[in-house]
């Protein structure tokens, strides 16, 4: 991290603004520091949960659109949860991963969205999860062909891994959903 | 009574079996489930954590299929639970914004151990028990999503919850105390970041044993696939199989827990068998 002097002067007016739309109040942090204590992930980011509100607080988007933290978040909402100050720091780290990927800014941990991208993929083309096609999708796109190999053939072999996806009839509808139309991109 | 159903991906994949106890519990209980036509994925988290407007319209679109049937809808999946409370809860503050007109018939939307925790449903599974399960001693595992963010899940109790103790104890098993119970077990990070899923995973299994449990069960099939998944990773210490709630019931209902079952599971599990076998020598004895 920079040892760059961080100022409120220098913030992102508009990147405030699209939190308040979304009603996390970054302001309000005095920083007790329970996001970050509760959080289970937290001894894997560079910058702890706390410190991403501060930041956000500051404006400094640019900075926190390059963070490990925003792709290791685990969506498990202990955070937000907890704040004795309702501040929705679940819904932070979904705003900035949004941006992040939008903005085309190369995501910190590459394998993360690497899944997201496989399992949003295989929705998108069936209009339900598809597992067998997103661990392929996830390999193909992470480069990782051997991780869990064991594993996969252990559920494989139980049975719980089927084979055929399950494909439904309102595609078109699913796909609209994903073609980008919708109030969100207009913000 | 009669609910929609949701099952979601899950319980047509790695947790298939859940899907079917969760019918066949329903059944015994005279519950009938229809499931909602032509649902599609909720997104799970991928899809709010990248898009929020994809986040919410994926669940949305089987809301309002839902509605159309006028049925409350019934959710075994911890995830599904959350997302479509989250698009419940994103049409209710704008439905302008979701381009939907306000006079929607409105649908609860029940996770699986509101439902077979609730007064009356509590007391026909504790009349309908024909093999207790003898006392075994089971951790409580509820993670996330069925709880968190209680704004989105309308939870009242999400740092000490106790609906999987109340019907744990309805059965017959011993509900034990232990520090894990609302973890997250990192499921949306397991086949990425498997070495994380594993400390966590790790931290979660040695807490269980710590409180003296013999298995842990939940009502969140990522909880389940991952909580024993990421144990075959981990060498030495005991390890712990992940029942579902509703594999529990059965079980207890029917007085039988087939091999076929026990087989499924990536942990060893015949810690279930022996306490109903015990429990069952037990009373013959005093017969």
């Amino acid at each position: 991290m920079s040892t760059d002097t961080i100022s409120p002067e220098q913030g992102n007016r508009r990147f405030l603004a699209k939190l308040e739309e979304r009603g996390v109040d970054v302001h309000a942090c005095y920083q007790c520091g329970r996001c970050s204590s509760g959080c289970p992930v937290t001894e894997f980011f560079d910058v702890t949960t706390m410190e991403v509100v501060r930041l956000a607080a500051y404006g400094m988007e640019e900075m926190l659109l390059c963070t490990k933290a925003i792709w290791l978040c685990a969506a498990c909402e202990t955070c937000a949860t907890r704040c004795p100050n309702d501040i929705d720091s679940a819904v932070l780290m979904d705003v900035l991963r949004e941006l992040a990927l939008r903005k085309g800014v190369e995501p910190a941990e590459p394998r993360v969205s690497a899944f997201h991208r496989s399992f949003l993929g295989s929705i998108e083309h069936w209009g339900r999860a598809y597992e067998v096609g997103l661990i392929v999708g996830y390999k193909m796109r992470s480069r990782d062909f051997t991780g869990d190999m064991n594993l996969g053939v252990k559920m494989f072999s139980k049975g719980k891994l089927s084979l055929m996806p399950h494909s439904i009839s309102g595609k078109a509808e699913v796909r609209a959903i994903f073609s980008g139309k919708g109030k969100e991109y207009e913000r | 009574m009669k609910l929609s159903y949701y099952p979601g991906c899950s319980l047509q994949g790695t947790a298939r079996d859940y899907d079917q106890s969760v019918r066949g519990v329903c059944g015994m209980l005279g519950i009938e489930l229809v499931e909602i036509p032509d649902w599609n994925c909720c997104g799970a988290s991928s899809a709010h954590m990248t898009s929020h407007e994809v986040g919410i319209r994926l669940p949305l679109r089987n809301l309002l299929i839902a509605a159309d049937l006028g049925l409350d809808i019934l959710v075994p999946c911890a995830a599904c639970f959350q997302r479509l409370k989250a698009a419940e809860k994103a049409l209710q503050a704008d439905p302008e914004h979701w381009d939907i007109d306000g006079d929607r018939p409105s649908v609860r939307i029940i996770h699986i151990s509101e439902l077979l925790s609730s007064p009356g449903i509590d007391k026909t599974i504790r009349q309908q028990v024909q093999q207790g399960l003898g006392g075994l001693k089971i951790g409580c595992y509820y993670g996330c999503l069925s709880l968190r963010n209680p704004k989105i899940t309308d939870v009242v109790n999400y740092e000490q919850p106790d609906k999987l103790e109340r019907i744990v104890s309805a059965i017959g098993a011993r509900p034990i105390r232990w520090s894990h119970r609302t973890e997250c077990c990192s499921g949306s990070l397991t086949m990425a970041r498997p070495d994380i899923a594993r400390k966590l995973v790790a931290d979660i299994v040695e807490a269980a044993v710590r409180g003296g449990a013999d298995a842990l069960v939940t009502d969140c099939p990522m909880c389940q696939a991952n909580v024993e998944g990421r144990q075959l990773d981990l060498s030495g210490g005991p390890k712990v199989p992940v029942f579902f709630i509703t594999e529990l019931i059965s079980a207890a209902l029917t007085g039988d827990y087939p091999a076929r079952q026990k087989k499924l599971h990536l942990v060893e599990a015949g810690v279930l068998s022996t306490a109903m076998l015990e429990q069952q020598r037990s009373r013959e004895e005093t017969v």
